[in-house]
């Protein structure tokens, strides 16, 4: 998705992980992942850089939708979408 | 007319709130002004982190477990029967035996459980020591294992973020001194891509892993455990072998906090800094019980509880809220049977521990002697 498209999302559920040191971004998105039903929208925020690498390729490993990533000043917004029960 | 702070959850949270409250409200209390209830499904405090030794044999039940009516200022009310529904709207809290109780001033602190039934076949084909019966079966569990592949599993959300890598540790050392330790196979597993979240522990353990022949399988996340095969599979298609299978299920808040529509998975959205439940005025979520993304721990409740209390007292007094919790968390990291480690963070400040010591496991060996004045609001 392009980040005007993504601008526009209306997520079902946010995760602000911006300071989320332990146990981290990626692990708030794995439990939201886990107990939202399918199609919801999922928007992680994370302060930490590495959430843009490792979110996608742990979605990409459960066969889950990555929707993209916004890059603001000092954190990123991580879209993705539950396609199948997990 | 009085005033009524009600608590819910006689845990670590719960009771520190309720005795620093009435300390600090004295005055009020004597007049008749305010009152304070405790409500807790149970008569004994029980001290969890205990558990992590009881499972080598190093802590004894009578030494984790008080009375919660010994640990709580006499000027508080305790009332021992479980909260089954609260109203928020209405501002009551029902309990189990058709009670119903008025409130001007909430404290949810029901905190949380492992729920291994949310993995299939976890809860029979697997162990865990996060309560006290199945520690001891684990423990006995150990005791009798004479080699073979132990897999550590972790599920989320969970409490105490560090115990698995404290556990996996010290079961590491625990084998070399029973001298099997060339007999086990060990596989530590973590849910995420690095072997820990934090990312400084991470790097600890990246470097004390393959010195002490722990091997690990990251973005590891239960999907199912065969007890017949003795296999558990994650939901990244990885699946193990194992012959002893220590995990630490994902976890799940009380279910009043579900049945009264408060929060999913028994978890309630709270503010990071005034620690209100989400769009009310009169409730406060404390520990476990928090859907903040921060670590489920006795600690990081000790630290809510503070906070809580100066807005509670300086509400009833002067109707300002004006103190904030930063997410200040310590943790101590028990490195194997005879070292120790500690973090210390908060929302602005990133965690670093520093080189372990017998200093600190010492420290830590001190705390679990004294951890009964935290709850009485001493220490």
């Amino acid at each position: 998705m392009t980040e005007a498209e993504l601008r526009e999302i209306e997520p079902t559920v946010t995760i602000d992980a911006r300071d989320a040191y332990c146990p981290g971004p990626l692990m708030e998105l794995i439990k939201e992942m886990r107990q939202q039903p399918v199609g919801s929208i999922i928007e992680l925020m994370s302060g930490d850089a590495g959430s843009a690498k490792d979110v996608p390729e742990w979605l990409n490993k459960v066969h889950q939708e990555f929707l993209g990533v916004i890059s603001e000043s000092d954190y990123w917004r991580i879209f993705s979408r539950k396609i199948i029960e997990i | 007319m009085s005033k009524r702070v009600i608590i819910v959850g006689g845990g670590v949270g719960g009771t520190i709130i309720a005795n620093l409250l009435a300390k600090k409200m004295r005055p009020e209390i004597r007049k008749g002004e305010l009152i304070i209830d405790v409500i807790s499904d149970k008569a004994e405090h029980f001290y969890q982190p205990g558990l992590l030794y009881m499972l080598f044999g190093l802590k004894q039940y009578e030494e984790l477990v008080r009375d919660e009516r010994g640990l709580l200022d006499p000027m508080v009310e305790l009332h021992l029967n479980p909260a089954v529904g609260i109203d928020k709207d209405k501002n009551e809290v029902r309990l189990k035996n058709g009670v119903v109780m008025k409130y001007d001033i909430l404290v949810i602190a029901t905190g949380s459980k492992p729920a291994p039934e949310m993995i299939p076949g976890l809860k029979e084909g697997g162990h865990w020591f996060y309560e006290l019966d199945a520690c001891l079966k684990l423990r006995n569990e150990l005791m009798n294992f004479k080699g073979g592949k132990i897999v550590l599993t972790i599920g989320m959300p969970h409490k105490c973020p560090v115990a698995p890598l404290e556990v996996t540790y010290m079961l590491d050392d625990w084998f070399r001194q029973r001298g099997i330790r060339d007999k086990v196979d060990y596989t530590y597993t973590y849910p995420i891509a690095k072997l820990h979240g934090i990312d400084s522990v991470a790097q600890f353990a990246s470097k004390t892993f393959p010195k002490r022949g722990i091997k690990s399988e990251i973005f590891f996340n239960m999907k199912e455990v065969d007890p017949n095969k003795k296999t558990v599979t994650s939901i990244e298609g990885t699946t193990l072998k194992y012959d002893l299978l220590i995990s630490v299920p994902p976890h799940k808040g009380a279910n009043v906090i579900e049945d009264s529509g408060l929060g999913q998975g028994g978890f309630i959205p709270t503010d990071k800094f005034t620690l209100k439940m989400k769009d009310s005025k009169n409730i406060y979520v404390v520990g476990d019980t928090t859907n903040l993304p921060i670590s489920k721990a006795g600690s990081t409740a000790h630290f809510e509880s503070d906070v809580i209390v100066e807005n509670i007292a300086s509400e009833l007094r002067d109707g300002l809220t004006p103190f904030r919790y930063d997410g200040k968390v310590f943790c101590f990291i028990e490195t194997g049977l005879t070292k120790a480690t500690y973090v210390m963070f908060n929302y602005e400040t990133p965690p670093n521990p520093v080189a372990p010591s017998a200093l600190i496991h010492w420290l830590k060996l001190t705390y679990n002697k004294v951890y009964w004045l935290t709850p009485m609001g001493i220490l």
